[in-house]
Order: structure tokens, then sequence, then C-alpha cells
């Protein structure tokens, strides 16, 4: 059994509202920053993952993304996985 | 007939829920544990309470839609039991994807606790058949997330089947934007699945259950409950 290491980005789908995102975007420009446009916020999340084959790793990763740490519904996962 | 208040870790409306059911209608009431496995087979409706299961870790309700009862729940559902969920229960029945769509952070960031007023848009169902056309509901509200969101398609099949039962109006009952605490699409604040049997709503009835907490047009939703079950 080999083991690796996900690591997975989280964000909101374009053309969802990220308010979040607009509020820091706002407090910005506030501080003087015009420069910085399009603020959006996600969440980063580590795994390690016990599977025979890297393919495995990324069914048994991809299968949690899709069922539990996003929702699919308005959020785009990426996953980067490696052997550790 | 028979109520079944769901307990999550983090819940904090469950004896709020049992306290309008039993106290204020007289009605038999079970409290029922996230880690119980069986819904009772007496129980004609299940009652999802709002606080913040799981400490809201990941998304609003996305962990407790795991618990070992959900199983039994979504079963229960399925099988046409009635399922109401009320602010972090209806997010968690979004996550269970008993109901559509998704409960995203309100547009002003904030959490907002306050009263609110809302249409009654379909009268027709389990949850809302003693409720009068055109009656304006005092309910509050509790949350952080709360901005009903879903795709363009699933919007227009709620509103084309009639499935919006709560929209956020003001005190003479119209529907418009400044009425609308959280963002929400077409200000709505309560759902119903395609069957008929499951509701979601973010506005607290259960708090609104007895004239001695300041009003009581919650009660009229647990009273419809009880006269859909007691003349099915």
């Amino acid at each position: 059994m080999k083991k690796f290491k996900s690591e997975i980005k989280i964000t909101l789908r374009e053309g969802i509202l990220d308010v979040q995102g607009k509020t820091v975007e706002n407090a910005l420009h506030s501080m003087g920053i015009p420069e910085i446009a399009h603020v959006r916020i996600g969440r980063f999340v580590t795994t390690e993952i016990s599977a025979e084959t890297q393919e495995q790793a990324f069914e048994i990763i991809d299968k949690a993304c899709r069922q539990l740490i996003a929702n699919p519904i308005i959020e785009d996962y990426f996953i980067e996985l490696k052997e550790i | 007939m028979k109520f079944g208040v769901i307990t999550f870790p983090g819940s904090n409306c469950d004896h709020d829920a049992i306290f309008a059911t039993q106290s204020c209608l007289g009605e038999d009431v079970v409290n029922l544990w996230h880690k119980d496995t069986q819904i009772p087979n007496d129980i004609d409706c299940i009652v999802l309470p709002g606080g913040f299961s799981y400490g809201d870790y990941l998304r609003c309700g996305a962990i407790a839609r795991f618990s070992p009862i959900m199983k039994s729940v979504v079963d229960f559902a399925n099988r046409g039991g009635l399922v109401i969920g009320i602010c972090n229960g209806f997010q968690i029945l979004t996550e269970a994807q008993l109901l559509p769509g998704v409960l995203l952070r309100n547009t002003n960031m904030q959490f907002i606790c306050k009263d609110v007023w809302l249409t009654v848009e379909n009268t027709n169902t389990p949850f809302t058949n003693l409720i009068e056309k055109n009656t304006v509901l005092r309910i509050p509200i509790a949350h952080g997330e709360g901005n009903y969101f879903a795709d363009a398609d699933t919007i227009k099949r709620l509103e084309d089947n009639n499935q919006v039962v709560f929209r956020y109006a003001n005190p003479q009952g119209e529907v418009t934007d400044e009425a609308n605490p959280n963002g929400s699409i077409n200000n709505i604040a309560g759902i119903i699945n395609e069957k008929g049997n499951v509701l979601g709503m973010m506005p607290h009835p259960e708090r609104y259950s007895d004239k001695i907490l300041g009003c009581d047009d919650g009660l009229v939703i647990f009273k419809s409950i009880v006269n859909y079950i007691n003349s099915k």
C-alpha cells in the first residue's frame, strides 16, 4: 500500500456572489489599493490517502470531494496528488 | 400524533421545537439523538431543529447529513413521512439533497437575528393547510447563512410547481427587495420538495409558538401538521 498526499483547493463557482471576497475587496480599496479587483475566497484542504495506485487514490479523494468536502452546486474543487 | 425532534451535537432549538409541539399543542414528542439509527415506527413528523450542528464545520449542515440517523430520515422522507427542517435543519436538508439548492452566506456578511414577515405562497401543503390565503406571518430569523441559492432551472421548477412556500415580505405582505434580509433569490424563505412532504425554512416558527414569547404566529405551522396527520 502506498501513501499519497492530496492538496485540494475549493473555490466558489464563477457567477456565485462571494460576499466574503467582496467585503475584503472593499476593505482593500479603503486601504488605498484600488488596483486589486475580483477577490474570491476559498478553502484549502490537505489529506493523506492510502491506496495501491495514484489512480485509485484520485478516485477515493474525488468521491470524498463530490460527497462531502465540496458542494458541487456552488463550489469547484481542484485536486493535486503526490506520492509520499 | 407524534413528533420526533432530532438533536445533533450543536443543535440549540431542539427544546424550543419540543416546547412548541408538546407544551403548546399537547402532542406526543420523542427526542431523538443523532446517533440513533432507527426512527420509531409511530413517528408522524420529524423535526430537524435549528442550531449549529457540528459547529457549522466545513459548510452548515454538511457533517450532520452523515449522522447515523440521517439515513433513516432520508428513508422516512422517501416513504412519504413528513419532515420539517428549520434554519440549520433546512441547511441539513439541502446538504442531504432532500431539498434542492443551498444556503449561502447572507449578502451583508452579518448574522441576522430579527423578526421578519412572510407571505404564505402555498397554503395547500401539510405544513400550511390551516393558514388562510394572504396571511402575513411574523416569525424571527437568526442565521448567518440563509441566502437561498439554486441555479436558474431549479428556481424555475420551484416556482412553476408552487414549491416556494414562504417569501420574505414587509408587514403589508409586499415582497420587496428591502424586505429581503439575506439576499435569497426571489425572497425565498422556505421551500417544499416536489412530493410535498419535506419543508425547509430559515425562519423559526417554534420561537413564536406562544403569546408569552411575544407572538404565536409560528404555531399555525405545527397546528397544520397535526391537522394534516389527524385528517389522513
